[in-house]
């Protein structure tokens, strides 16, 4: 097998011209991006070009993969699909990362091209461009058979890796093609109609293994913080306490002493200590003594931020808001209703707690008017962008070498440290290797925002949900504001809005983003609604709430899978949630226990139902909720930020509790709805129910609603009390 | 001067003695498949073998090491045909990878030790070692595959 080769050689293949076989290329002219042939691409004056799919005379097919890596499966998924369309012999694919050029791999949403792989968009927004890229290939391939055996095309079949001709068996592989063939100018078009029937599908839908994988088990995939250059050097970086504070002074003739310290530097918000060796970083870093600027985070409170100052912010009628949803007449459906609830929730910081500490390495040329920059990113290209402005580059300036990444969760995604790091490695003219310690990624984290949110529902007098009230209050401005809308229920009348504050606090996407504080209160409240009259949950949405047919057919599945009005054993109960993110719904269902006496949530069983649209990769789609599963379990059982003047009051895994495979449920049950629609994100579905469907158990267990997450065990133990 | 045996190689290493061993394999020879991920002995990333048993190698000093027998994930099979590393293939355990050196070698230790583990033992002996991608399901899967299979 194949497997996706180094981020750091990438970017050394420059153009395909020489190489022989057949080049495809991406070009973007001035009014258009198209596939050229990597021979007239050459020529095409003033076009941008690069390499997208190469077809070698040995049979060999190169695709170039956008996918940012980190464990969600992409680099595989986007070959997978262009090799589907060019009926490609999947064995003989080879994966390489694509360049960090967003004009020519880049996606294109609300009309900008985009390279960024947030909110697990990667399958969903490049599906269709793919598919036409690769039927193109399989064209050309079909029409230089044709000539060749004086045939209509037309007439003329594909085989995996294979131009076949039914009418005498004749056979030409796509490698021989590629020796002769040429590829004509302009490349024929493709209509969606000549797109594969999903029955004739032959990778797309299967169990196809993650080329990623094999290099995972033996310690070759290189991350960037692997990356070693010659004569390099490691830096770390102390930043201050609260963010936005900057360095006054500091014991610097103390660290120049210090065995191995090359150099100190002043950046805006931190120290950066330099030296041969990390240990000798780390222990210069351990070693800084600074005076800080106050900062604007400088005296914040999370916890009181979030107890009083947030509770005046709803409470106060002048206070600025920003109308996010409003239908229908919302003041008349609360005034003629026959009953209104309200609940409030809260959510605390959440830290991405990503495995590999934030890092990224750093060269720059002799001259020092080019630099090179290796980082394992979900948006190469706004690393290269920042790369540049920090160091005052043109965008041409800079070369990315792409690497997997440990761990991404959101918060790889701006390239501030690779921002950081080409500033240190100009200051020191060496190679740098920049790691930011583990107390150093939590302590200078974006964190995934704490938020207060108030809910109010009217009902009329048949008990349907007519009117709907959701204000979330915090610090965060979009981040607060993801996931807050419900378009999966039939609410009539509707006002949603945000008030937001801002702390100086860094905050950042995180796995699901707002979706798994709002999705939290929005099912909280209906499962509240339910459970007051007495109504099954399932049947209070489908038939109070309104819900989609979409959303049905997800909690009919889901309550099949998990045999829903069966009775569990003494101790057990189930919760039941929705679940949406990324164009993708679902519903979700958890069976607990609860130890009274320690206020100990267990979750036992999971059930899962996902509408994702098509799914390309089954096998990696179900690793990919099962893994936001985890990630919600985790997020609502043991993770929590405070700060107190401003700093995070967390330093390690020690006391920022990242969920152990001892919380692990005994069984995860996922299944995908069946349909034919456009792929969806699945990254991060599989997180925002476990929230409100565990509370929902505990409200069915002991009548206590919880209402502030995470859910440890001090804090059950005291709504159990209340 | 420390000497000692890495993956079955002689390895002497010039450094302050309080070098930790994590930072011995990875910067001063430069294996790089054990990983950094705290730094502080929480997390099991850095996981290795010393004379046989699992070890935590920011946890340990290089002065500590004379004379051992330091097993890495570079180690543990020349051809990545280790059981654990077979059944981490089939059951597609990996996904941003990073743990997964520690992880396995933390496996390596159970099966050499218990063959046949059940499923609460491999929960016991791998709970230390954290993976934020939240592989848990597969690696108990995989650990089971191997020691079925192997
Ligand atoms: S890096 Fe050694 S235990 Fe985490
Ligand atoms: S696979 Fe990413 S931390 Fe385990």
């Amino acid at each position: 097998m194949n497997i996706a080769i180094k981020g750091s050689e990438v970017s050394r293949r420059t153009m395909l011209a020489g190489l022989g076989g057949l080049s495809f290329c991406m070009a973007v002219g001035t009014d258009s991006l198209q596939l050229v042939a990597g021979a007239q691409a050459a020529t095409m004056a003033g076009a941008h070009v690069t390499p997208w799919v190469r077809i070698a005379p040995d049979g060999k097919v190169i695709i170039y993969s956008a996918g940012a890596e980190m464990g969600q499966g992409s680099l595989t998924s986007l070959a997978l699909i262009v090799a589907e369309e060019m009926d490609a012999d999947w064995s003989t694919v080879v994966i390489e990362f694509a360049p960090a050029d967003k004009e020519i791999y880049g996606y294109v949403l609300n009309n900008e091209r985009k390279m960024e792989i947030v909110g697990s968009r990667a399958v969903q927004l490049y599906y269709t461009m793919l598919r036409t890229a690769g039927a193109q290939v399989r064209k050309v391939l079909l029409i230089n058979a044709a000539e060749k055996w004086g045939v209509d095309a037309a007439t003329l079949k594909t085989e995996p890796g294979m131009v076949v001709n039914p009418a005498n068996g004749q056979r030409l592989g796509y490698g021989e093609i590629a020796a002769f063939g040429r590829i004509p100018d302009p490349l024929p078009t493709v209509d969606p109609k000549d797109l594969k029937a999903r029955k004739d599908f032959r990778l797309i839908g299967k169990r196809v293994p993650r080329r990623d994988i094999p290099a995972k088990v033996n310690g070759t995939a290189e991350y960037a913080i692997d990356v070693k250059l010659p004569g390099m050097v490691h830096a770390t970086v102390l930043h201050s306490p609260a963010a936005g504070g900057q360095p006054e002074s500091w014991n610097d003739a103390d660290i120049k002493k210090m065995k191995g310290v090359l150099a100190t530097m002043r950046l805006d918000d931190g120290v950066a200590v330099v030296a041969t060796h990390f240990e000798q970083a780390i222990a210069a870093r351990d070693a800084l003594k600074v005076t800080w600027k106050s900062g604007k985070a400088s005296g914040f409170d999370s916890e009181r931020a979030l107890n009083t100052e947030y509770v005046k912010i709803h409470d106060d009628p002048a206070a600025k808001a920003k109308t996010l949803d409003a239908k229908g007449d919302v003041k008349a459906a609360f005034a003629s209703a026959a009953k209104v609830y309200t609940a409030q929730f809260r959510s605390d910081y959440g830290y991405h707690a990503q495995m590999e500490p934030l890092n990224a390495v750093v060269r720059l040329n002799e001259a020092g008017d080019a630099a090179e920059v290796w980082e394992g990113t979900q948006a190469p290209d706004t690393t290269r962008e920042s790369v540049a402005k920090a160091l005052g580059f043109k965008l041409e300036q800079v070369t990315m070498h792409q690497c997997y990444m440990g761990g991404g969760f959101g918060r790889r995604s701006i390239g501030d440290y690779s921002a950081e790091c080409a500033r240190i490695a100009k200051e020191v003219r060496r190679p740098v290797k920049l790691i930011w310690t583990r107390e150093e990624d939590v302590a200078y984290g974006m964190f995934r925002p704490q938020s207060f949110q108030c809910l109010e529902a009217a009902q009329d007098a048949t008990g349907k949900v007519t009117g709907w009230r959701h204000c979330v209050v915090g610090d965060g401005g979009f981040l607060l504001q993801t996931g807050i809308r419900i378009p999966y229920y039939g609410v009539p009348n509707q006002h949603i809005e945000e008030r937001g504050v801002d702390h100086g606090i860094r905050v950042k996407h995180w796995r699901g983003v707002g979706h798994v504080f709002n999705i939290f209160a929005i099912e909280g409240m209906v499962n509240r609604m339910a459970a007051d009259r007495g109504i099954d949950p399932i049947e209070f949405r489908l038939q109070h709430m309104a819900a989609t047919p979409k959303a049905r057919k997800c909690f009919e599945t889901v309550a099949r899978m998990c045999d829903w009005k069966a009775p569990r054993p003494e101790g057990r109960m189930l919760g039941i949630s929705n679940s949406e993110r990324s164009n993708s719904l679902g519903a979700g269902v958890v069976e607990i226990s609860l130890d009274r006496t320690t206020g100990k949530i267990r979750v036992h069983k999971v059930w899962v139902a996902i509408d994702g649209g098509l799914i390309v990769t089954p096998d990696s789609a179900k690793a990919n909720i099962e893994s936001g599963v985890v990630h919600g379990l985790s997020g609502t059982l043991h993770e929590r930020v405070t700060m107190k003047d401003g700093a995070v009051e967390q330093s390690n895994f020690h006391d920022y509790d990242v969920m152990r495979m001892s919380d692990l449920p005994d069984e995860m049950h996922v299944e995908f709805v069946d349909v034919d629609t456009r792929p969806t994100g699945l990254g991060e579905i599989g997180t925002p129910f476990i929230a409100p469907a565990i509370a929902h158990a505990v409200f069915r267990l002991t009548g206590k609603w919880l209402d502030h997450m995470p859910f440890t065990p001090e804090r059950v133990l005291e709504t159990l009390k209340a | 001067m420390v000497s000692f045996l890495l993956n079955e190689k002689r390895v002497s290493v010039e450094a302050d003695p309080a070098t930790p061993l994590l930072w011995v394999i990875r910067d001063h020879v430069g294996l790089p498949g054990t990983k950094y991920g705290c730094g502080a002995g929480l997390c099991g990333a850095c996981t290795v073998h010393v004379d046989g048993k699992a070890e935590r190698s920011c946890q340990m000093q290089l002065s500590a090491l004379e004379g051992k027998k330091v097993v890495t994930i570079e180690g543990l099979s020349p051809t990545s045909s280790h059981p654990l590393q077979q059944a981490w293939i089939t059951e597609q355990v990996p996904q941003c990878g990073y743990c997964q050196s520690g992880q396995i070698m933390k496996a390596a230790e159970l099966l050499a030790d218990k063959p046949k583990p059940t499923r609460a033992e491999i929960i016991a002996h791998m709970d230390g070692n954290i993976c934020r991608c939240g592989t848990y399901n597969r690696i108990i899967a995989a650990v089971e595959r191997a020691s079925r299979e192997g």
